[in-house]
């Protein structure tokens, strides 16, 4: 509706006219428009600077061949000593500076050394690339090749000053300086990463635990949420009590419910294990975490275990608000329990679960923490999330969790994508 | 299927294998019997229950009947082992076994005839059993790894490997029970990575109020192009999984020697936070009357003065609502801890508990630093559940 020409007459109960805004572009808006920036800028600024920085970089690195060590930049090694020994003025000595460049691969350029000598040593002979100015050595060596090691030699003659004081020659470090290309940021790229990652025949494998994961995760949680939402749903004396403990599970940091699953199920001193053999379920203790499936069937239901609270959390707030009118017109007109649930609740709810369906599937997907503490990825558990810290740091190719980082990302677009088209239109989220 | 006296023996048969259960358990973790449930008798009493409550009207002598039933159908080992033994814990389990199978039994059949039951009748019945059954079963999920968290970290090594089942205090160790507790505060620094955990959420959560109320009252209060797209797409931050920032994170630290620093950290740590907290607060701010605002703005204050003098005061609620949520993911933190951090001096508490899953150091060292870790949150979440409920629907939280 325009805002100059509302109508006179109400046109109907609950339609009162808009407001009278501002023009869209008068100085006060625009002055308004400049404070709403202002007061965003350092939202903005930091996102961009933690999120949207390293989500580009991602793809930088994806496309470099680098790992773990690459990370130590370049640089040019020195040790210092002195042969021979000084008792008496006019003593000679050798200072011998032992150079390196410690890279097997990669030159370094431009380097330069600087050291400061104790007062009262002079140099019988100096190296052409060396100057010795106010006691301070410096030298230009020049350009290292890969894996360049050398001896620089200074036969010098001490004096009084020097034998006199305590200094040694070694008190100083030498100061070396060099040029050196980090392979993150010369302009060689490579497709090897993403070869190494889709070639390798455990991709497909890795690809199918994290759907089984994801999709048995989610729905688990939705439906054990639900279940515990409806238990609730009624008020009795210790309904509180029920709905905090039953968040208990989500609200306590995930390496404490990890590692007390891991200790509760553990095969030689965990109680479940012991519980069952007592009980006379099985004969001898079941590996929950190291065994194929049935590490992935664990996991999975830890992840039910620890995230069902949430969704009980939202159905229980949605069904409270359900008008208890439609209940009792369906028991009038003699409706069953269940009939009551599918064709009255249900169709209540189905906003609410298809939006936490939604969520807590794309939640499910980037989940790390919980399979990497229990199983660090072994016995076929290893998802899209856990390969990229197996990649970047098991196999220290930082290259390749990159990529795989890369896919993940391309699977979150299109998951976005399915977001903005039904989410937002469901709960004008 | 569909008779009173078939159902009510059917459900008698569940509810009794579930109560047998339920009860070996606590029985087996506080007294360390090696106690059993024998499944015949479980299903025969059950059944015998449950057809007791349904004809037997008085409650009182249905409890009796039962009493019988429990005792004689086991040959008086209601738990696979001699009363003898232990005889005053077993004598309470048989109580409230009794009282257990008996009382909800009767419950779920009130109002049940013995003949053909209506599709509502039926319905009612199953309902009523499945509700019972889960508040014995999610009780139960929800409280013994909770249970055996505590418990495991204040019993000895050699107690445990003799029998993991056996959760009994030993109340004659006395102080020593806390054994491990001391030992993780005097020689594993536990004091420092706490004091740090602190520290480092409280720091997360003023830097993210800071950051995120003027941002969400710009989104919620200005008029400006592009606050639609806002308001909507700061969410979609939350789609990005940590362990993909963690990666170019962790390069870029190591590059800029940010790397084992709680202030590298610190960089971090806030940005998660904010757009969920923008997010939370935007909706409350937009269900502010504006017209009060409006009369600060009349009235002379500047904007920034309005969001100080009346919009947050207005706020107090939501503003501890997101600060205790941001406070719960700050304190739960691991990823980030685990990767930026090398140093133990500078450990959080979640990095700390990390360094302590290895085989060199016993499980009760373990489980000590798990509840150290959760004891903070959880009594903080039981102080202000209010608030933290809300917090976490309105934030349709990550997780």
């Amino acid at each position: 509706m325009s805002t100059t020409d509302y109508p006179n007459s109400s046109t109907g109960a609950g339609h009162q006219p808009t407001a009278l805004a501002p023009p869209r572009s008068g100085p006060l808006a625009k002055r308004e428009a400049r404070l709403a920036w202002g007061l965003l800028t350092p939202t903005l600024l930091s996102v961009a600077l933690v999120i949207i920085l390293p989500l580009l970089a991602i793809f930088w690195i994806s496309a470099k061949p680098i790992g773990l060590s690459d990370l130590r930049p370049t640089t040019p090694d020195v040790y210092e000593r002195v042969r021979g020994k000084v008792s008496a003025a006019g003593d000679r000595v050798t200072i011998e500076y032992r150079l390196t460049n410690s890279s097997r691969e990669k030159p370094i350029a431009n380097v330069t050394m600087s050291d400061v000598w104790p007062a009262g040593l002079e140099p019988v002979s100096l190296d052409e690339r060396c100057t010795l100015a106010a006691g301070q050595l410096s030298c230009n060596l020049g350009d290292w090749e890969a894996g360049h090691r050398e001896r620089l030699l200074i036969e010098v003659v001490a004096q009084e000053p020097f034998i006199n004081s305590d200094v040694n020659v070694r008190d100083t470090e030498p100061v070396m300086t060099g040029d050196a290309s980090s392979d993150l940021f010369n302009l060689t790229f490579t497709w090897d990463n993403f070869r190494s990652v889709f070639d390798s025949g455990e991709f497909l494998e890795v690809l199918w635990v994290t759907l089984f994961y994801t999709v048995v995760g989610t729905i688990g949680a939705l439906v054990v949420g639900m279940l515990a939402a409806l238990m609730l749903n009624k008020s009795f004396t210790g309904q509180g009590i029920l709905r905090g403990l039953f968040l208990f599970p989500y609200v306590a940091p995930v390496i404490a419910v990890a590692f007390t699953w891991v200790t509760l199920l553990d095969p030689f001193s965990g109680s479940f294990n012991a519980l069952l053999v007592q009980m006379g379920l099985i004969e001898t203790p079941i590996n929950f975490f190291g065994q194929r499936p049935l590490a992935l069937f664990t996991v999975t239901a830890f992840e039910i275990w620890r995230y069902f609270p949430l969704s009980f959390l939202f159905i229980l707030a949605r069904m409270q608000s359900i008008d208890h009118d439609i209940y009792e017109a369906a028991d009038m007109d003699g409706a069953s329990p269940f009939q009551k649930f599918y064709y009255l609740s249900l169709p209540q709810l189905m906003g609410i679960l298809s939006v936490l369906f939604l969520l807590r599937f794309i939640w499910t997907f980037n989940k790390f923490d919980d399979i990497f503490l229990m199983t660090g990825g072994n016995a076929g558990t290893r998802t899209l999330t856990v390969n990229v810290y197996e990649q970047a740091f098991a196999i220290s190719n930082i290259g390749a969790g990159a990529a795989v980082a890369v896919v993940i990302f391309g699977c979150l677009l299109a998951f976005s994508f399915f977001f903005f088209r039904f989410i937002s239109r469901e709960e004008g989220l | 299927m569909k008779n009173g006296y078939l159902l009510a023996a059917v459900v008698g048969v569940l509810w009794s294998l579930t109560i047998i259960v339920c009860l070996t358990i606590v029985m087996a973790f506080s007294t360390g019997l090696p106690v059993h449930p024998v499944w015949l008798a479980a299903i025969v009493q059950g059944a015998a229950v449950g057809l007791v409550a349904l004809y037997v009207p008085s409650r009182l002598l249905g409890i009796l009947i039962s009493f019988a039933l429990v005792l004689g159908v086991s040959f008086m080992q209601p738990f696979g082992i001699s009363l003898s033994e232990k005889s005053f814990a077993q004598g309470v389990g048989v109580l409230v076994l009794v009282l257990g199978l008996s009382v909800p039994l009767s419950i779920m059949t009130k109002g049940m005839p013995a003949g053909t039951l209506t599709r509502h009748q039926f319905e009612e019945g199953i309902v009523r059993f499945l509700t019972g059954f889960g508040y014995v079963f999610f009780t139960a999920i929800v409280v013994v790894p909770f249970y055996v968290m505590l418990m495991t970290s204040v019993k000895g090594q050699q107690a445990l490997l003799l029998n993991p089942l056996d959760f009994s205090i030993e109340w004659d160790k006395g102080w020593d029970l806390f054994r491990s507790y001391q030992e993780l505060f005097t020689q594993y620094n536990f004091g420092s990575y706490l004091l740090t955990s602190f520290l480092v959420s409280v720091a997360t959560v003023a830097v993210t109020l800071l950051f995120s109320v003027p941002g969400a009252y710009a989104v919620a209060r200005l008029r400006f192009k592009g606050q639609a797209v806002m308001s909507r797409s700061i969410l979609l931050i939350y789609m990005v999984p940590m362990i993909v920032l963690a990666l170019p994170i962790y390069v870029g630290f190591s590059m800029f020697g940010l790397r084992n620093s709680l202030f590298g950290l610190l960089l971090i740590y806030p940005v998660t936070t904010i757009p969920v907290s923008l997010y939370m607060l935007q909706g409350y701010f937009r269900g502010l009357p504006a017209e009060i605002e409006e009369a600060g703005l009349m009235d002379g204050l500047s904007r920034l003065g309005v969001i100080w003098k009346i919009t947050l005061p207005l706020s107090l609620p939501a503003l501890a609502s997101v600060s205790l949520y941001v406070f719960m993911i700050a304190w739960n933190e691991f990823l980030l801890a685990f990767m930026l951090l090398d140093d133990p001096s500078k450990f959080t508490l979640t990095r700390g508990v990390t360094m302590l899953n290895s085989s060199e150091v016993p499980r009760q060292h373990l489980m000590a630093g798990a509840v150290i870790a959760t004891l903070p949150i959880l009594v903080l979440f039981l102080g202000l559940e209010r608030f933290m409920t809300k917090g976490l629907t309105a934030g349709s939280v990550k997780g």
